[in-house]
């Protein structure tokens, strides 16, 4: 099994070093002594329908550091969708590990999952999934709803964060009352609201128009620059060329131009 | 999460499909209903019957005759004239018969009654002073039959509120005189009316001293016998010792045994209970018929937790998403269809018990509405909600995140 991880050049705003490039299996620690916040090893992950069985991931080994802007981009079919379930917690692989800021969530129950998702995740959806009989600040506190955050508390931290996307003034306003891209922004301040360590994007452009798109990668680009760590999936290479390096994922693979990764292929 | 934020929840959900919501609580609201007025005419017809024989006088035992065998062809209860006087005087005896409070024998024949130009054919009854309490009854004008009219067989007569006023109109009955059997009698008092309980008339009669009865009116051959001895236990907890105690006591008296004895002894109970269980009968029939429109009602509420849940599995995978475990959304499921069950079963009761109020106007059947059924209903309409809701809650709660997110 082989995975390949591509460095697209992007300019990097920390020193990072592909703990693969010479031929290392332990990734150890990165030079400025941190854990990666995502670290997967051979992941693979199996879905067995009736009698077949489908093999969406097919042993994938990747880091993501503190404070990165990470795209993942692939063809449909590719695994892409699976690999951010996983990153997600959405999911368990059927084998390997996948440690996220520093502790291993393979093998957690599904409650457990669920406190994980709550505290260390903030999602972006495509569809943007906000409930729509809720004003916008009733959507942002929601994670906070099921960390057991008093009332109170919640109501302000809602606002910040919707304050924070540039929505202060319509954070009464109920989902249907927004356009699309405001309503992305009511998502994204759900996903800042618990203070996650990753913000994970899956498609979060994919339903609006360029100015929104522009608007919401905006956004994002902001929040990189706060320190954020960030991993956005998507198909658009111009989505992906926002980031500062992109994942490409292809067959149940990570994979990476032969040429960047010498000596890449001898892992495991 | 905790509980009230939960069902803050479920409420909003259920207030966010208000008409959904409003149809599902209908099943429930009928059948709730339904449960409460069926149950309460039951009540309603058991009360009535029971205040009906209570009518008749409390703690009664009523003993009749044998039946007689002549030419080897049995006649029917009371054919005999096994009773006599000397029987009501021996039970009226605290030796023999301590829980015995009071006694009175009676002897009855149809006669013709003449007031001046009038006449009216009637029951005259003949007993003691002791028969106006026996049988519960109580006196408009005048006064009852009393021991010194027993003794002297006085020429006296009581009559009943429908007796007098046939004889005698609208005029004042006391002082009056009555002919009957060419005897001409006082009328002393009118008793008080009571109206129809059984097949006769209790307000049509004429009731004059046993002994008056047995010297002057009857025209029977056996003069000290009695037709009917009504016999008053000193309380309803000692109506069955009062009972035993009458049994034995005719039966030594007339040397028998249980097996041939030559009376009948009832009692009120035993009347009571024959009429209360077919009401609770037909109460049962209903209330049965109801609960399967509440059955119904419950199935109702489970459909609509189905579809909710199949309706809302983006809602359920986003909360998962956000950190909702599979508990918490399975107690959301739950409350919310416990609320569902609960309000249709509140607004059921309230819908019971209107109709209580009016079904009377309409149907002449008292209905009544016990706090015990109303609290029944409520914690039987929580239950269906919670059994309805328990299968679409695990099955939510089942729902993988991503799954539910993938569905368009």
């Amino acid at each position: 099994m082989s995975s390949r991880i591509i460095d697209t050049g992007a300019p990097q705003p920390v020193p990072y070093s592909d703990p693969y490039s010479g031929g290392s299996t332990d990734p150890g620690p990165d030079p400025l002594g941190q854990p990666p916040i995502l670290s997967l090893r051979e992941v693979r992950k199996v879905y067995a329908t009736g009698t077949q069985e489908v093999e969406a991931l097919r042993g994938v080994t990747l880091d993501v550091e503190q404070g990165e802007y990470v795209a993942i981009m692939g063809p449909s079919g590719s695994g892409k969708s699976t690999l951010m379930h996983i990153l997600g917690c959405l999911d368990s692989p059927t084998s390997g590990t996948y440690s996220l800021a520093g502790s291993d969530v393979s093998g957690l129950t599904e409650a457990e999952l669920a406190e994980v998702r709550n505290a260390r995740i903030g999602f972006v959806f495509q569809q943007f999934n906000l409930l729509p009989s809720l004003p916008a600040w009733r959507n942002v506190e929601l994670p906070l709803c099921y960390a057991g955050t008093p009332r109170d508390e919640r109501r302000e931290r809602a606002l910040h964060a919707l304050d924070r996307v540039g929505l202060g003034e319509r954070v009464d306003h109920k989902p249907g009352e927004l356009s699309g891209g405001q309503q992305q922004r009511v998502a994204v301040a759900r996903a800042l609201v618990t203070d996650p360590a990753l913000l994970l994007a899956d498609e979060p452009t994919g339903n609006l128009d360029s100015r929104s798109t522009a608007d919401v990668l905006g956004l994002f680009a902001e929040l990189h620059a706060s320190g954020r760590t960030i991993v956005l999936i998507t198909h658009e290479p111009e989505v992906a060329e926002v980031a500062e390096r992109t994942i490409r994922v292809r067959d149940g693979l990570v994979e990476t131009p032969a040429a960047a990764v010498p000596g890449a292929g001898a892992l495991r | 999460m905790s509980w009230g934020e939960t069902l803050r929840t479920a409420l909003e959900a259920v207030r966010s499909h208000r008409m959904r919501s409003i149809l599902t609580m209908l099943g429930i609201l009928i059948g709730i209903a339904a449960v409460v007025l069926t149950v309460g005419l039951g009540q309603g017809a058991q009360a009535e019957v029971r205040a009906q024989i209570d009518k008749l006088g409390s703690n009664l035992l009523i003993v009749s005759p044998g039946s007689s065998t002549t030419s080897g062809v049995r006649g029917g209860r009371g054919s005999a004239s096994t009773l006599t006087t000397d029987d009501a005087a021996m039970l009226g005896s605290q030796v023999v018969a301590p829980d015995i409070a009071r006694v009175a024998p009676v002897t009855s024949t149809s006669s013709s009654l003449t007031a001046g130009e009038t006449n009216w054919t009637t029951t005259v009854v003949g007993t003691t002073p002791d028969w106006l309490g026996t049988r519960a009854r109580s006196m408009t004008s005048g006064r009852f039959l009393t021991s010194a009219d027993l003794d002297s067989g006085a020429l006296v007569t009581v009559l009943g509120s429908t007796t007098a006023s046939e004889l005698f109109g609208g005029r004042n009955a006391v002082g009056q005189s009555v002919s009957v059997n060419g005897s001409t009698l006082t009328v002393i008092g009118v008793l008080d009316t009571i109206g129809s309980s059984t097949s006769t008339d209790d307000d049509d009669q004429a009731v004059v001293p046993q002994t008056t009865m047995a010297n002057r009116i009857s025209t029977a051959t056996n003069r000290a016998a009695v037709s009917t001895i009504y016999i008053e236990a000193t309380s309803q907890e000692t109506l069955s010792a009062a009972y035993q105690e009458a049994q034995s006591a005719l039966l030594s008296a007339h040397r028998l045994t249980a097996a041939t004895a030559d009376f009948t002894l009832a009692s009120q109970q035993g009347l009571v209970e024959t009429a209360t269980s077919t009401d609770r009968t037909l109460t049962v029939l209903l209330a049965g018929v109801a609960g399967i429109s509440l059955l119904v009602g419950g199935i109702g509420v489970m459909n609509i937790m189905l579809v909710s849940v199949t309706e809302r599995v983006r809602e359920i995978g986003l909360r998962k998403a956000l950190g909702a475990t599979p508990t918490a959304v399975r107690r959301q499921f739950l409350l919310e269809a416990s609320t569902l069950g609960l309000t249709g079963g509140v607004l059921g009761v309230a819908a019971g018990a209107a109709g209580a109020l009016l079904l009377p106007r309409f149907l002449d059947q008292p209905v009544t509405i016990s706090g015990l059924a109303a609290g029944g209903a409520l914690a039987v309409s929580l239950v269906i909600g919670i059994v309805a809701g328990v299968y679409p809650a695990s099955r939510a709660a089942r729902l993988a995140p991503i799954d539910a997110l993938r569905s368009e």
